[in-house]
């Protein structure tokens, strides 16, 4: 009994230093951000008084002026962009997942090749994502438009990033930054897929063919309902990047000409460490947390659920 | 079996090892670079107003970390060493981001009580209305009696440097906004003078456009270059009196004056480049150096970019005040303060003297491409543009720059650039004046 009771505290004891570091880095920073998001904290100079919600309310109101209208543009861009880098990401990840699970040849290579954009930093591409995508103008034209003007596809070239025209409150200028998100993360989906693939049993498939089931009807009626778990946590990681994407599309197109590629992480960068608008700053960070923290909770109550039932 | 447990060993323990290097390296390389100090070579303080400063050592932080503007430094702190053999000099630089990163390092620093002993800022409101109505700046006032500089610098300077009747820091340098750049060549082929009105800009830029050339350049992707010509278009439609009075309240945003600047940038934006918002200050001035565009409106760190691509000055580029400017100067300046509870006071204010000095301005200018921000430079030290602006600077009536921190608080500037990012994409002058009307209450300026 005294031995078990031991272990048990070593084991307390190891992880102790996670638990403190994680308390005070994390949970007791998101604290204080929430305590600078409710003050009226404008300027370099910290002024903890109360303001309550006005922060939230002049984002979200007429009275904000151009800061609400700043951030009602960069919900809808993170709507767009989340929405279609995980249509992206699933659909294309899941497909070169089932073709390297064909049992080709080289397979290690291609996973490889396309896990490898994963392990570069967002900062990296974006700064080339933005020489490929920049549009150029006239005789001097630049990256892909000078590729489409080289084989007469004229009619296909367009301003890219620097585009101000929208569908509704769609953007499209985000279309090249969705293009360069996808691309660095759809060899992550297509990993988590293939070892989804891998570990569904060889028995299944065989038992579904002897009872005259086409290829098809295998992958719609008993693969794809198997990777069900798989694309739930591909949601997961991938929406969670992309609510909080910074760093991509800062290098890559900044905030772009009426806000047309804002997110509201390049908000609270500049209005926090340009404006010395901390309290604002600090809302924005609270909203994006509370934005993450909608898919994750969920998420979360689901596993723990399953767990307890396993 | 041992041996395996043995790499995980030595794998973990490199991890370790690594990540701890990285925090390391995160928290020392950009703060504090050690500037090698020079052996002593000069003789003794010469200058007996200077506080004595007789060891030590000098924290000076900056974002000067390449360039002409990182040798203009060290040539100041050659000079520093010179006369205070015995100080050694900290050279605190933080790279990147256009001073940004510099600037919440230095926040950092102030408000947890751990100031430099002097740090490089905007002057003008950049520095007033973040760190002098905070209480954390020492008045340099005395320095300049005590050295006699007060008539050696332009009024117009003083004016910007004070506030409450105090001069809050020492400006080593003056950069011009409100110039127009304009390639020679493209001008003479297309039989075109430069403009000095916006009438005249808009004649010669629908000459400049029948002819197949961009009229003007401009690269806002970061939306301050469209701040920046903004300013000399606001300058230009009201002339300085109403301009400076943008900055204190007095002349009227929902007015005629800002609503006509705003219709006239609209227009203007009719003539640039198609991809302004893909490209930056430099490459829009590489349009202007190749002739695919004509003018481009930037401060005159161009002529430090066209010089680095080899162009002569006078020769292959060729400069006016931008339309309806002339005879005006909108400034500004890099400066250096004194902030409260700096560790070694006296030498700061050594540094402040060295700065504020004819030697040192004329040490430092030359190569960070910039006029001294005195009245009395060495001329021949300085380019043919550099000694025409040296010209403009004593004659013209001064007024301060917004983009560049001189004319407004820092949070005054982001609001304004919000405001410009939506106008260069709707040209809304209704909604753009409104939003600049209300970025002026914001900033408790405005009523």
């Amino acid at each position: 009994m005294s031995h078990a009771r031991r272990e048990r505290w070593i084991a307390f004891i190891m992880v102790l230093p996670s638990i403190l570091l994680l308390a005070l880095f994390v949970y007791g920073f998101i604290g204080w951000t929430a305590a600078v998001s409710l003050s009226k904290w404008d300027g370099v100079e910290p002024n903890y008084s109360w303001a309550g919600l006005e922060n939230f309310r002049l984002l979200f109101s007429k009275v904000g002026g151009v800061s609400a209208r700043r951030f009602s543009i960069d919900l809808w861009n993170t709507l767009f962009f989340t929405l279609f880098f995980l249509l992206l990401c699933i659909i294309v990840g899941l497909f070169l997942a089932i073709l390297l699970d064909q049992k080709i040849r080289g397979e290690g290579v291609f996973r490889t090749i396309y896990l490898f954009p994963m392990s570069l930093s967002f900062v990296v591409t974006g700064v080339v994502w933005r020489w490929i995508f920049a549009p150029g103008a006239g005789t001097r034209l630049r990256g892909v438009n000078a590729l489409l003007h080289a084989i007469g596809l004229n009619a296909l070239r367009w301003k890219w990033y620097t585009d101000t025209s929208s569908f509704g409150p769609f953007h499209v200028a985000l279309t090249p930054v969705i293009i360069a998100a996808s691309w660095q993360l759809i060899g992550y989906t297509m990993a988590m897929y293939l070892a989804g693939l891998r570990s569904i049993p060889e028995e299944l498939r065989e038992a579904a063919r002897v009872d005259g089931a086409s290829e098809v009807k295998i992958y719609r009626h008993i693969i794809l309902p198997m990777l069900q778990p798989i694309t739930l946590s591909a949601l997961i990681v991938l929406g969670h990047i992309s609510l909080k994407i910074f760093d991509l599309v800062y290098t890559m197109t900044g905030k772009g000409p009426g806000f047309v590629t804002d997110v509201p992480g390049i908000f609270m960068f500049e209005t926090t460490f340009q404006g010395n608008h901390y309290a604002q700053g600090a809302t924005i960070s609270i909203i994006m947390l509370l934005m993450v923290a909608v898919v994750i909770i969920p998420y979360l109550i689901y596993s723990f659920r399953r767990e307890v039932e396993l | 079996m041992f041996k395996k447990y043995m790499w995980y060993v030595v794998m973990a323990a490199l991890l370790v090892a690594s990540i701890l290097l990285v925090a390391c390296g995160g928290a020392q390389a950009p703060t504090v670079t050690p500037q090698p100090t020079k052996p002593p070579v000069a003789t003794k303080a010469s200058q007996p107003t200077a506080a004595p400063a007789t060891g030590g050592k000098l924290e000076i932080f900056s974002w000067w970390t390449a360039g002409g503007e990182a040798e203009g430094l060290n040539a100041m702190y050659k000079i520093y060493n010179g006369k205070y053999p015995n100080v050694k000099i900290v050279n605190a630089t933080v790279a990147g981001g256009a001073g940004s990163n510099a600037k919440a390092v230095l926040a950092t620093r102030m408000q947890s009580g751990d100031p430099p002993d002097s740090f490089q800022v905007h002057a003008g409101h950049e520095l007033i209305d973040s760190w002098v109505k905070a209480g954390k700046m020492e008045p340099v006032t005395s320095i300049f009696k005590e050295n006699g500089w007060l008539d050696r610098y332009p009024k117009g300077v003083i004016d910007i440097l004070s506030y409450k009747g105090e001069i809050w820091s020492v400006p080593v340098n003056i950069h011009r906004s409100n110039v127009l750049w304009y390639n020679k060549k493209v001008f003479a082929d297309n039989g075109l003078k430069p403009p000095t009105t916006f009438d005249e800009f808009f004649a010669v830029a629908d000459k400049l456009k029948a002819a197949g050339v961009t009229p003007l350049a401009l690269g806002d992707n970061g939306i301050w270059t469209a701040n920046h010509l903004m300013e000399s278009v606001l300058l230009g439609s009201m002339g300085p009196e109403k301009y400076k009075g943008l900055w204190d309240g007095s002349t009227d945003w929902n007015g005629p004056e800002v609503k006509s600047a705003l219709t006239t940038f609209a227009k203007v934006m009719n003539y640039v480049n198609e991809d302004h918002a893909a490209l930056s200050w430099d490459q829009a001035a590489q349009l202007v150096a190749d002739g695919d565009a004509a003018m481009t409106i930037m401060g005159d760190w161009a002529e430090g970019y066209f010089k680095s691509i080899k162009l002569k000055p006078g020769v292959d580029f060729g400069w006016v005040p931008s339309p309806g400017t002339a005879g005006t100067f909108i400034m500004l300046s890099d400066s250096f303060g004194l902030p409260k509870g700096a560790p070694d006071r006296d030498n700061a204010i050594a540094w402040l003297t060295v700065c504020g000095s004819k030697e040192g301005q004329d040490a430092f200018n030359p190569l960070k491409g910039s006029i001294p921000a005195r009245m009395d430079g060495d001329r021949s030290l300085y380019d043919v543009y550099l000694q025409s602006a040296m010209d403009d600077f004593k004659t013209n009536k001064i007024v301060p720059s917004l983009t560049h921190g001189a004319a407004a608080s820092e949070g005054w500037v982001t609001a304004f650039s919000d405001v410009m990012t939506l106008f260069v994409s709707d040209k809304d002058v209704a909604a753009a004046q409104q939003g600049m009307t209300k970025a002026c209450v914001d900033a408790g300026v405005c009523k």
